[in-house]
Order: C-alpha cells, then structure tokens, then sequence
C-alpha cells in the first residue's frame, strides 16, 4: 500500500538567493555568524552583506577570522560597529579599527558566549558560571554564590538574525553539519528573530530524521 | 647553559607528553602545548579534544588530503583517530568546564605561588581574546603550565601575577626547560630540576619562594 501523501505547506522553508538574505539584513542590526575561523561558515551570504555594504552592524561570533575571509571581509569593509566575540587575534584589521576607535569590542570566554547564546535561545534568564571569577571578565557583573561556590550571572544573547551554515539542507530546513563545522551555528540558529541556514547542497528531498544537527523548526530562510 | 629556541620547546613538550596517561581526555592549548601530542608514545592511548568541537585529534595531513570541514582550534586542517566525535561549542565547553577533560596544557605568561596564572592581556598591548582559555582552566581536573622558563630574561615565576589574571587558583603543574613545579597549599614545590642546570639557576630565576626538598638541598651543597 502506497504511504499516504503528506500536505506539505507552511513547514516548507522559503528559498532565497545571497543577495536576497543580505537584503533582509538592515543597517544597525544584530547578527550572530557562525563560523569557527574558516570553518563552517556561511561565506556566500557574507560575501554579499559585503557587497550589499549595509553598515552599523553588531556583530555576534566567535572570532572575526582573517581579514580576507568570511566575517573578516564584514570588518575590513567597516560594517561592523561593535563585535561580541571570543578572540580578534587573527584578524589585524579587527584590532587597528579597535585601536582607532572604529570599532567596539567585547571580549567574551567561549563557554560563556555558546551559553548566553543557547540561553537566549532556550528561553532562560541568564546562566551561571564560574569562568571569569576573578578576573576582568567579572567586572560589573553580578557574583552569585550557591552552595558556597562563587559564579558570574551571565545575561542571555539574542539577534535579529543569525546566519549560519549547512552542509545540507533540506527544504523543511533540517540541517546536516559535518565535521568540525557545527561550532556556534547549533546555538545560532536558536536565538535570532530571523534565522537563515546557507546550505552547501539543498535536497529537495527531507533529509534522514536520526542524521540532522539542526531541526528546521529554527529556521526561517535557505540561502541556495 | 645557552640552549636554542627549538631544543627548549622540545624539552618541554617531551616532559609534559610524560604527564599525559593512558585514557586522558586532554585539551591542548595553542603552540607549544600541542606540541606535546608529538611526544606521546604510542602505547599511551590518549584522546585529543579539540574545543572548536571534536574528540580524537589526529597528525596533520598529508598535502592534499585536507578536508577543510575538520579542523583544530588553531583553524589548521587534521585527521580523525579511531573513536573520534565531532559536536558543537556548547558541547565541547561543557565537556571543558563540566570537568569531563582530565589535562589541560596551556602557554602563560605569569605564574605564581597561588595557582594563578596570566596569558591573555598584557595593559597597553593589543589582546587578542582569551577564545576558550579562561573556560579551560577553570573546568579542567589538572592544569598544566607549559612555558619557556623566562620572558627575554624576565621572571615569570612569581610571587603574585602582575598582570591581568586569565583564572585565580586553576594551576596544578608548572613545565619549564628548567624545571618541573607543583603548586600545593603551601606554595610551589620544585619537583624536578633538569640536569643540565643548577638549584641556583632556579631560585636566581623565579621570583617566588620555593619548597625545596632536602635531596635537592643535599645535592646542591
């Protein structure tokens, strides 16, 4: 007996080009990139936010790569007004625009960024961690002691967009991440109003339940 | 004793290979610490983990036979060993401050009697970031510090850090070209001192008191 036909409708996720995402971006907004340096990251759609130039950005991520690759390319090109990232020292330009007062940094622990970022994403009201305790991190920021062990409140991360990358991706927006490129774009993709997954191969199939990294119900755009 | 740049490194990484045993989950930090994993032996099974997001590390490479969807925390391609697993940020820094990684190795440039431990910013220079060091130092079950001994012929060793701490009280294990420092509640206890150098050339060259065994005293004198 043949299996019953599903009705595809809403759940299937919109198809657009580069441009159109960078277009949906505008100037002055927040937006998590994925990316771990040069790996796992949406490079065609970054490639056009470039060309498109939209400026004022805030930027979310966990580094701002090298100068002439993905995110790097957003800073040479001065679109970034401020960077909320875990380490620039791969990117000369990220530290002169820093020094010159171009650009605004805030350094943030890896741990501690994927935690504010999943917690924005999950709902919660903040996280507690120990890493930061005594030392500049903890600057400003409330200590809260339980059970006699210090830790740092740290407040959750959301943006207007997150842009992240897929190795595949099928038109439920069900995303397959290999290798080392799952990085930040898990948690990314849980905690922006408006979430777009560049997908190295789009299947107009669905993809294996048990094999996805990403379930589409995050995503709202599929850059192709 | 005058040794190169290259014979330091390797006698450091050859010492701290010796810390890594058999079923370690160890995370190496960037430059002289990954070295280390070159001085493994192979009868010693440790598992590698990378904070970018995968366990079970492999050599680098050969030429063309890169895959630039697996790669380590410093952005260069590797390969996978048998048992290897990739995942994300938010699980490999659970795995690093969870306390699941048995060894940590990380670079400093400051150390002192307390465990604590400076690498990340210098005031006035630029600051690249910590990236996942402050995480790794506060999660991980053993902290090893593996540094040159001296900074240009300046004290790394010392009383108090003066510089901008990375993590307070994280350090367990201090490998220099020189010597070999546990940090207990009492201070830096001096472990090992490497033959080709003297007590004297240890105590002149840190700043912090250490506890020095009576062996080593008797052998000094």
């Amino acid at each position: 007996m043949p299996a019953k036909s599903v009705k595809e409708g809403s759940n299937l996720k919109k198809k657009i080009t580069a441009t159109e995402a960078a277009k949906l971006v505008k100037s002055g907004s927040s937006i998590m990139i994925g990316g771990f340096l040069k790996c796992g990251s949406p490079v065609k759609t970054i490639d056009a936010l470039t060309e498109y130039k939209t400026g004022g950005l805030t930027l979310i991520a966990n580094d701002t790569s090298y100068p002439e690759h993905d995110r790097g390319k957003l800073i040479s090109n001065k679109q970034i007004r401020k960077a909320i990232v875990t380490h620039i020292g791969t990117n000369p330009e990220t530290g002169k625009q820093l020094h010159d007062g171009e650009l605004e940094v805030e350094l943030v622990p890896m741990g501690t960024l994927v935690e504010r970022i999943r917690a924005g994403g999950a709902g919660l009201g903040g996280i507690l961690t120990p890493t930061g305790i005594g030392t500049v991190v903890a600057k400003d920021k409330q200590i809260i002691s339980i059970d006699g062990k210090d830790y740092l409140l740290e407040k959750p991360l959301t943006a207007d967009f997150a842009i992240i990358y897929g190795t595949k991706v099928d038109k439920f927006g069900n995303v397959y991440l290999e290798g080392s490129t799952r990085n930040f774009n898990t948690v990314m993709a849980t905690a922006a109003k408006t979430v777009i997954v560049e997908a190295e191969e789009f299947l107009e199939d669905s993809l294996n339940p048990n094999t996805i990294t990403i379930p589409g119900i995050f995503i709202d755009y599929i850059v192709i | 004793m005058e040794l190169s740049k290259e014979q330091i490194r390797e006698i450091i990484a050859k010492r701290v290979a010796k810390e890594l045993h058999e079923g370690d989950y160890v995370t190496l930090g960037i430059g002289l610490p990954t070295e280390a994993a070159n001085y493994i032996p192979s009868s010693v099974h440790v598992m590698i983990q990378s904070e970018n997001g995968m366990i079970g590390v492999g050599p680098t490479p050969r030429p063309g036979e890169e895959n630039e969807r697996i790669t380590n925390a410093g952005g260069l391609p590797v390969t996978t060993v048998p048992g290897a697993v990739f995942f994300d940020t938010a699980m490999s820094f659970t795995m690093i401050r969870g306390g699941h990684v048995n060894t940590t190795v990380l670079g400093a440039l400051q150390v002192d009697e307390e465990g604590n431990i400076a690498n990340w910013m210098v005031p006035g220079a630029f600051v690249p970031g910590m990236g996942g060091a402050m995480d790794l130092l506060v999660g991980a079950k053993k902290v090893i510090v593996a540094m040159e001994h001296l900074a240009k012929n300046k004290i790394k060793i010392m009383k108090k850090c003066t510089l901008p701490l990375t993590a307070a009280h994280e350090v367990d294990l201090i490998i220099t070209e020189r010597c070999v420092l546990e940090v207990t509640p009492d201070g830096l206890l001096l472990k090992e001192i490497n033959p080709l150098f003297s007590l004297e050339d240890i105590t002149s060259t840190v700043e912090a008191d250490l506890i020095i065994p009576e062996d080593m005293l008797a052998q000094a004198a």
